[in-house]
């Protein structure tokens, strides 16, 4: 128990609002660009029907980008306040 | 055998121990292609791919046993980030991902890609909001973080009943399709298969626990990987979409659109073959209205909020060495499952062009029967009852409305229609059988192991040595692995079914009681119980009640088109509501529990539960 309450609670706040700021886009990808699928259909990218593409390949990048994203912003909120792990 | 499991040469030595290995693989395929050009049978070729890789995962299990409780249970939370990627992929992506997949954008279309999405997106669910958390936890399985967060024997016991029923609903279908596999490659009836599939998924989980799994899933994905992406690369080089089709396949796609109504997609067939299909989806358009958008975003919610509740994949974050490493190990299980999923689509869309366009030497729509009948392929597969061309309206061509097919075959059978050579359906065999296998390993060891952590050794005998209890994980292994074979060999449901309602049961029981636990510290005992009671209870009787609408259980259709497949909507809501009411009606947790919360919740630190050697 070295660490002091105020600080907990910083890191704990910043790290919620990181998980929030993630799963809002994460919303956005997993089921809103999904329902509107049939007028996005009409703008083409790339050769691909939009409303397909995002189903096929878009979402996915964006999930996987955006995990490493997390990772790395996350890991900055730990040594910030001074809880990450000891790196052996 | 005094292999070093641990530590850092191990790691250091793991790119060049599967270096080689991923080395001798390739080098295994091209003796085999060398050996078709000698004149070698497609039937000899098939058998040697799916025996040679089990030969080799059941050497690396073999090497890797151990009697160490940290090394069974979580492989001694040694796993680097990149590596349990690869294992978490290959644990993830089960026989159906990998053969039924792309089947099931050829034949369904758009409202099939639900699945893509879905088992990609709630990887972002388990990184935000479990992983890292469960890994500072210090737990050996899932029904551990209840027993220890909410404590008490009955909220451990309530956690390891929708494990049960969660993973044995998935792993019935896992052996079902390595006995499919097993039963084509070595041409013995299904239910032999099934028992020697059952055979080579136990050899790499039994003698070395977690450890074992973990290496040899590793060498399943490099497989399962290989044996997807080098016909796709083949094919599309070979037909002139470019080397790297997962990106430029998008005007193949509106090729479709183009076709679909000239060729008349969507026509009813006048005829009917049992268990086969015709083509009448649409590839790429949704179907209209907001009931069908409804469907599509409430089957990606169940199969992200089912992948976040899965013990046999949130177990996986338990062996990596930090918080940090669970972490990054989350977003390298998603890169590795991206590479197969990204590319479904691609091969769905290749082998359907191939079918359809008139302007390609490989299709067969508005050809004259004769001709198609005279293909090999056709031959081949029509033979076994997987596909047949029915000609309705007597006019001597190929309608869409006659051809039917098996929509699973389409991994197995696009090669043989772009005409490679058999040593790709070879590989490809071994791909699925690496894929059912992997994932089978997976669900038996999450059982087995909350029976014989949890069940035995946390709540019927704490004192119980340690030789007893990874006696007993052995013998439960064996037991659950047996009824998930007789349950196979009785072929209750089609694959894709039973995979969706895994799902929708771990989903209904586990993701709030899982979540809450560590985001809410106000979650107490009384709360989780019922969260998981609720959910569980109320989500079946639902799926009872859409699948029986004749019986008493007191609805006559789905509400608003959530069928069997979305039955985790209704459980989760229920549990979500069942916890927090009784949570707030009930004392909060005490003061020791709401310090452990927020001890979870920072990376520094040792864990929860002490770690034993």
């Amino acid at each position: 128990m070295t660490l002091d309450i105020a600080k907990r609670e910083a890191h704990w706040h910043r790290t919620r609002n990181l998980m929030i700021g993630h799963l809002i886009v994460w919303f956005i990808f997993a089921f809103g660009v999904h329902w509107f699928a049939a007028p996005l259909n009409n703008i083409s990218f790339l050769g691909w029907p939009l409303g397909y593409y995002f189903s096929a390949q878009g979402s996915l990048i964006v999930f996987v980008v955006q995990l490493f994203m997390f990772n790395k912003q996350q890991h900055a909120i730990d040594v910030q306040f001074g809880v990450a792990e000891q790196e052996d | 055998m005094g292999m070093q499991w641990e530590g850092k040469s191990f790691v250091e030595n793991l790119p060049k121990i599967y270096g080689v290995y991923t080395g001798g693989f390739i080098a295994f395929f091209f003796l085999m292609a060398f050996f078709e050009t000698l004149g070698m049978g497609a039937d000899t070729i098939g058998i040697l791919f799916v025996a040679f890789t089990i030969v080799i995962y059941a050497f690396i299990g073999i090497l890797s046993r151990t009697m160490a409780v940290e090394a069974y249970y979580v492989a001694g939370r040694s796993v680097p980030p990149v590596f349990n990627g690869m294992a978490t992929a290959a644990d993830w992506m089960s026989g159906a991902s990998f053969v039924a997949m792309a089947g099931g954008i050829f034949i369904a279309g758009h409202s099939y890609m639900a699945f893509i999405v879905g088992w990609t997106g709630g990887y972002i669910l388990v990184a935000t909001l479990m992983a890292p958390y469960l890994r500072k936890f210090g737990c050996y399985t899932v029904p551990d973080f209840i027993g220890t967060r909410y404590g008490g024997k009955l909220a451990r016991f309530c956690a390891i009943v929708v494990l049960v029923v969660a993973s044995f609903t998935y792993v019935t279908a896992q052996i079902t399709a390595t006995g499919t596999i097993a039963a084509r490659a070595f041409q013995i009836p299904f239910e032999v298969g099934v028992w020697l599939g059952l055979a080579g998924i136990l050899v790499c989980s039994m003698l070395g626990g977690m450890r074992a799994v973990t290496w040899t899933q590793v060498a399943q994905y490099i497989v399962l990987i290989f044996a997807y992406l080098i016909p796709i690369f083949w094919m599309s080089g070979t037909q002139g979409f470019g080397w790297l089709p997962q990106f430029m396949y998008g005007p193949a796609v509106e090729r479709i659109m183009e076709l679909e109504p000239i060729i008349g997609v969507g026509t009813a067939a006048t005829e009917s073959v049992p268990g086969l299909r015709i083509l009448t989806a649409l590839h790429a358009t949704p179907k209209e209205g907001a009931l069908a958008a409804w469907q599509f975003v409430t089957l990606v919610a169940c199969m992200m909020i089912g992948t976040a509740s899965l013990p046999h994949i949130l177990m996986r974050y338990f062996t990596t060495p930090s918080v940090r490493a669970a972490r990054n190990s989350v977003a390298w299980s998603l890169f590795f499952i991206f590479l197969l999923y990204f590319s479904a689509p691609a091969l769905a869309t290749f082998s359907k062009l191939q079918m359809i366009d008139p302007h390609l030497a490989t299709s067969i729509i508005g050809k004259s029967i004769d001709e198609v009948m005279a293909l090999t392929w056709i031959q081949k597969w029509g033979a076994i009852g997987l596909l047949a061309v029915k000609d309705g309206n007597m006019d001597g061509i190929l309608q869409i409305n006659e051809f039917f097919i098996n929509p699973d075959i389409i991994v197995l059978a696009t090669p043989e229609i772009a005409g490679l050579p058999y040593v790709i359906s070879g590989l490809v065999a071994a791909g699925g059988m690496a894929a059912a296998m992997s994932t089978a390993d997976g669900l038996l060891l999450a059982m087995a192991n909350a029976l014989s952590h949890d069940l035995y050794y946390k709540i019927i005998d704490p004192k119980a040595e340690t030789r007893k209890r990874l006696l007993t994980a052995r013998i439960l292994l064996l037991v659950i692995g047996a009824g998930g074979a007789l349950v196979a060999s009785m072929k209750l449901t089609g694959i894709l079914g039973a995979v969706a309602w895994a799902f929708c049961f771990a989903m209904s029981g586990l993701f709030f009681p899982l979540v809450l636990g560590v985001w809410w510290k106000r979650a107490n005992r009384p709360g989780a119980i019922a969260g998981m009671v609720g959910g569980l209870a109320i989500g079946w009787w639902y799926l009872l009640a859409v699948r029986n609408p004749e019986a008493w259980y007191g609805i006559a259709k789905p509400w608003i088109g959530l069928d069997h497949l979305r039955f985790g909507i209704v459980g989760i809501v229920a549990s979500l509501v069942c916890m927090v009411v009784v949570t707030l009606l009930t004392k909060a947790p005490d003061e020791e529990t709401q310090r452990m919360v927020d001890e979870v919740r920072v990376p520094s630190g040792d864990t929860i539960i002490p770690s034993k050697a």
